[in-house]
């Protein structure tokens, strides 16, 4: 038995006593599912782009966040997805306080991390964890496997025998015990991904922040990956906020997706509804453009495409900030007023103003309205 | 245009790789990393270094041996009818000449334009690549532009002599999928509209779905199966690309199901001279499969495999 | 039990740390073998100076006038110098002095620049500023002639020589330990570190240090010829030990410049032996960089 007695909803607190020791990290209750289990309210993330050599002075912010809400519950897998630059990787550090946020609440299991001091906060990250996307660059080439699993064992004072904690964890993960004496180098990119999960769940984290955690890795390799992921969800409770370009990966392991742009959330829905019925325009267009393995299904796909370049995130458009691309834009409100992330129905949230028209139909994408010679909306294929 | 060559520096990354196109066709090359296919392509292209290379067989594009051209005619047909786009357009594009320039440049040495004919017919390129606002464009240097719009920049300057024999390889891995729609979509007009040959290099299945007639799918150097892609991706023989197609979750299919991975890593593989060298990997591993070398075998859909996948493809292949 | 299918890690990959695979590369480099059989004779001769010198270097052990100093024989190999000492044991003795100056001043600069770097690199913000504001102002005066200021100011004296070396080593340790630092902070491993909550003081100690520390020694180890070859030209300026009887390689050559038409090889062996000493530790620093730069790597 390698998984932890956290693994167990109710189960016996942990034989090793790990948890036990934690100081003021939050109790570890019997996991519910349902109870959320992260809250973040109107997080915003701005960098501030200074010039001049001596005296900086800001003349402008980058919004990589610019105020999101959402809500993640306890044993469930939030997907965060969205294009390059949209903030979406920002997000996932920042509610980790990996990123200083510049404003909005971040709570987790009850604690609003927002107030922590450096060390009650170094104390608090033993229940969220992190799994990054470059396998490689995120562990230390000087340091052993060993040495790389026991750093968060020592950091956070585990009693115990931490060679024992390296084996089994590595055999959690899939990998020899042999691998401990071994440096990230030797490896290959999907086993150096499993040391970084085995360094995540080292402490039995309550959360684990996985960002792009596959997208590095060869195609036969990301199912294995993803794969891993899914099982130790189910073995030790895990709660997962997946940050990922790939809609396809996301939809497979989430529960509930948010959609970005341009550092906010424009839709928020149960992943299988998402692809169902996507009601934001932007998921629309970038549920069209996924290239589907199936020749079948690509000939009989309406392609709708974008036009222009994402806006930059320094000089975010006025009103809703996709108006600029967006193939459903119209002549009222869109440039003028930013629209909210509303409850359209019940699970279902979008911010968009017409999205009951163009999910009725009433709002067609336009093709004409588009530059003519940058695109042409839907594919000549058969309709 | 028949290509048949073979690759052999120290390793032997390609081993008898052989296709054709046609023109207005698009064969796509799949495979995950360190398969060959970059290589072919470069191959192809006359791009490997002499040095330390060898490269033997026979790339014939339109009756001409590409292998043993002269250097110099070879870089005038590579101007002129023959084009390559790379997956990074930082590294392809001259970093301190603008846009404009390096466009025109080549309007003016392969077409034979006069300046101000080059600068119209590079605005008309861009534009026509979806680059808004050409004429500002034009005068911008490359790190002024976004990865998408530096691709699009790439493939204006591969279009501007229109080639009759366009590769692309990875041309939209780098990109956002909404990019990469624009892209595709572009080359695929290229190819309807000019008649231009396209082999398109990447690991994308989904890619591959959507745009070649024919796909060969690589592995450690070699085609392990080739097929017209309805066939292909309708009824996969080779159990690596059965692997490949049970190992990706699918948008349109219900969630829930989980996805059968291919054990081990590309790493794992053994000499081909030796057997299969997918074997190691290979759900449906015989005995033969690790003392014989298996032949591709089969005509539109060829096949280099003892022990093919008989019937439903994908969910057979569980191999845990 | 396990989750996953146990993976084999590829049996041919039997590597080990960097260090490990640094120097696989390193043996298998020529230039490298060339420069470390340079310093290792170089280190060795200085070491062994009082053993192998057949005559004691400060005196005189031959008649000489300044018409006629004896060149090269086999009693004397290299001959006898303007004031009739054994130029071959002069010139293994200066070997000693300069490896004496070159590694003092090498580890005087080096924990100066060290120092500095590490407390731009670790706390960044003013601290940082301050620092490479410094390191900025040291830095716009020329190498040798800064030393020369320092020798000069300090008067003469071998201690002031090596001070004056190591002074005008400290901001190039300096900025590039700093450069290294804040460029390891910005990598994931770091932000990994911090992630699974290890204390700032370990990320940056443990962590970003030592990641840091591979240009240092191969700076260190340029530096060493650099020092080497600014000792021999403080002391040929006259910026050097009064003691006559210190054979240093540099004050070698300025003593015999009188003697240059009638005894040019009293000015040729010491003018060799600084090349041969500074070339050594020049072509081993490149070759450490070679081997230790992960660019080069697989």
């Amino acid at each position: 038995m390698t998984s932890d007695g956290r693994a167990d909803p109710g189960g016996p607190p942990p034989p090793d006593g790990a948890a036990a020791s934690a100081g003021p990290a939050p109790s570890n209750g019997a996991a519910v599912p349902g109870e959320p289990l992260l809250s973040v309210r109107g997080l915003k993330v701005h960098f501030p782009i200074r010039k001049g050599t001596l005296l900086q002075r800001v003349v402008g912010h980058v919004r990589a966040v610019d105020g999101v809400d959402l809500e993640v519950r306890r044993g469930m897998t939030y997907g965060l997805v969205g294009e390059s630059g949209c903030g979406k990787s920002t997000l996932g550090k920042a509610v980790l306080r990996l990123v200083e946020p510049t404003a909005g609440t971040v709570v987790f299991d009850g604690v609003d991390l927002g107030g922590q001091g450096p060390e009650p906060m170094r104390r608090l990250r033993r229940n969220m964890q992190m799994v990054f996307q470059d396998p490689l660059a995120s562990l230390d080439p000087r340091q052993s496997v060993e040495s790389a699993l026991t750093e968060p064992l020592r950091a956070h004072g585990f009693p115990g025998d931490r060679q024992g904690r390296v084996r089994e964890l590595l055999d959690i993960v899939g990998l020899p015990a042999g691998a401990a004496g071994r440096y990230p180098h030797e490896f290959s990119g999907g086993q150096r991904q499993r040391v970084g999960i085995a360094r995540a769940i080292a402490l039995n984290p309550d959360l684990i922040i996985a960002d792009e955690p596959v997208s590095a890795l060869d195609v036969s390799i990301q199912a294995q990956i993803v794969n891993l992921l899914e099982d130790l969800q189910e073995q030790l409770g895990l709660t997962y906020v997946v940050v990922a370009h790939d809609l396809a990966v996301v939809r497979h392991v989430s529960d509930v997706i948010g959609v970005m742009y341009l550092g906010a959330l424009v839709e928020e829905a149960p992943s299988d509804e998402l692809y169902a019925e996507p009601l934001h325009p932007y998921t629309i267009a970038l549920m069209s453009a996924i290239p589907i393995p199936d020749p079948e299904v690509e000939e009989r796909r309406r392609r709708i495409l974008l036009t222009g370049d994402l806006p930059s995130p320094v000089d975010v458009p006025s009103g809703c900030r996709f108006h600029t691309r967006c193939p459903f834009r119209q002549p009222t409100r869109c440039a003028e007023e930013s629209p909210d992330l509303r409850e359209m129905r019940p699970g279902r949230k979008v911010a968009c103003h017409w999205a009951e028209e163009i999910a009725t139909g009433t709002i067609r994408a336009a093709a004409s309205a588009q530059d003519p010679t940058a695109t042409e909306v839907g594919t000549p294929a058969v309709k | 245009m028949v290509f048949r060559q073979r690759g052999r520096p120290d390793v032997r990354a390609v081993d008898g790789v052989g296709f054709s196109v046609a023109p207005g066709e698009t064969v796509g090359l799949v495979g995950e990393s360190g398969c060959g296919k970059s290589v072919t392509s470069l191959a192809v292209m006359g791009l490997l270094p002499r040095r330390g290379v060898r490269v033997e067989g026979s790339v014939a594009f339109d009756g001409t041996e590409l292998l043993t051209l002269p250097p110099d005619k070879l870089r005038t047909l590579r101007g002129r009818e023959l084009a390559v786009v790379f997956q990074d357009p930082m590294t392809s594009l001259n970093p301190v000449v603008p846009i404009g320039r390096q466009v025109t440049e080549v309007l003016v040495r392969h077409r034979g334009l006069n300046e101000g004919e080059a600068r119209r017919e590079a605005g008309d390129l861009l534009r026509r690549v979806g680059i808004p606002d050409p004429s500002r464009r034009l005068r911008e240097y490359p790190h002024q532009l976004s990865g998408g719009m530096r691709q699009r920049a790439l493939i204006a300057t591969a279009l501007a002599c229109r080639p009759r024999l366009l590769i692309a390889d990875e041309p939209t891995t780098a990109l956002d999928v909404t990019i990469q729609a624009q892209i595709l979509e572009l080359l695929k007009t290229l190819v309807a509209e000019s008649g231009t040959a396209l082999i398109l290099i990447t690991h994308d299945l989904g890619v591959v779905a959507g745009m070649c007639d024919t796909v060969h799918v690589m592995y450690a150097g070699r085609i392990v199966e080739r097929a017209p892609r309805h066939d292909l991706f309708g009824a996969p023989r080779h159990p690596y690309t059965g692997g490949l197609l049970a190992s990706v979750p699918r948008l349109d299919q219900p969630r829930g199901t989980r996805l059968a991975p291919i054990a081990g890593s590309p790493r794992d593989t053994i000499a081909w001279a030796r057997g299969c060298a997918f074997a190691p990997r290979c759900p449906n591993r015989v005995d033969e499969c690790t003392c014989a070398t298996p032949e591709l075998l089969g005509g539109r859909h060829g096949l280099r495999c003892f022990n093919p996948l008989r019937s439903g493809p994908v969910q057979e292949v569980a191999p845990r | 039990m396990s989750l996953a299918q146990v993976e084999t890690v590829a049996p041919e990959e039997t590597g080990g740390s960097l260090g490990r695979d640094a120097w696989r590369r390193l043996r298998r480099n020529p230039v490298a073998i060339v420069g470390a059989i340079l310093v290792i004779m170089f280190v060795a001769l200085a070491l062994l100076a009082p053993w192998l010198a057949p005559y004691p270097p400060d005196k005189p052990v031959g008649q000489v006038t300044p018409t006629s100093i004896p060149g090269p024989s086999a009693e004397h190999w290299f001959g006898l110098d303007d004031l009739g000492r054994d130029e071959f044991s002069r010139v293994l003795w200066g070997a000693r002095w300069s490896l004496v100056i070159g590694v003092v001043s090498l580890l005087l600069g080096l924990i100066g620049g060290m120092v500095l770097g590490l407390l731009a690199g670790a706390f960044g913000g003013w601290v940082d500023g301050l620092v490479m504001r410094l390191v900025d102002i040291m830095l716009s005066v020329p190498g040798l002639l800064f030393a020369i200021g320092i020798a000069a100011m300090l008067g003469s004296g071998l201690d002031a020589v090596m001070i004056a070396i190591a002074v005008v080593n400290v901001p190039i340790f300096a900025r590039l330990l700093r450069g290294q630092m804040l460029a390891q902070r910005q990598s994931d491993y770091v932000l990994a570190a911090k992630a699974v909550g290890v204390r700032r003081r370990r990320i940056v100690l443990g962590h970003v240090l030592p990641n840091s520390l591979t240009p240092v020694i191969v700076q260190g180890t340029l530096t060493l010829a650099v020092a080497i070859v600014d000792a021999a030209g403080l002391a040929f300026l006259g910026l050097s030990s009064n003691d006559p009887s210190i054979p240093e390689w540099g004050r070698m050559l300025a003593d015999t410049q009188r003697y240059l038409s009638s005894a040019p090889l009293l000015a040729v062996f010491p003018g060799l032996a600084i090349i041969i000493a500074a070339l050594g530790f020049t072509l081993l620093g490149e070759s450490l960089r070679e081997a230790l730069d992960p660019k080069y790597r697989r």
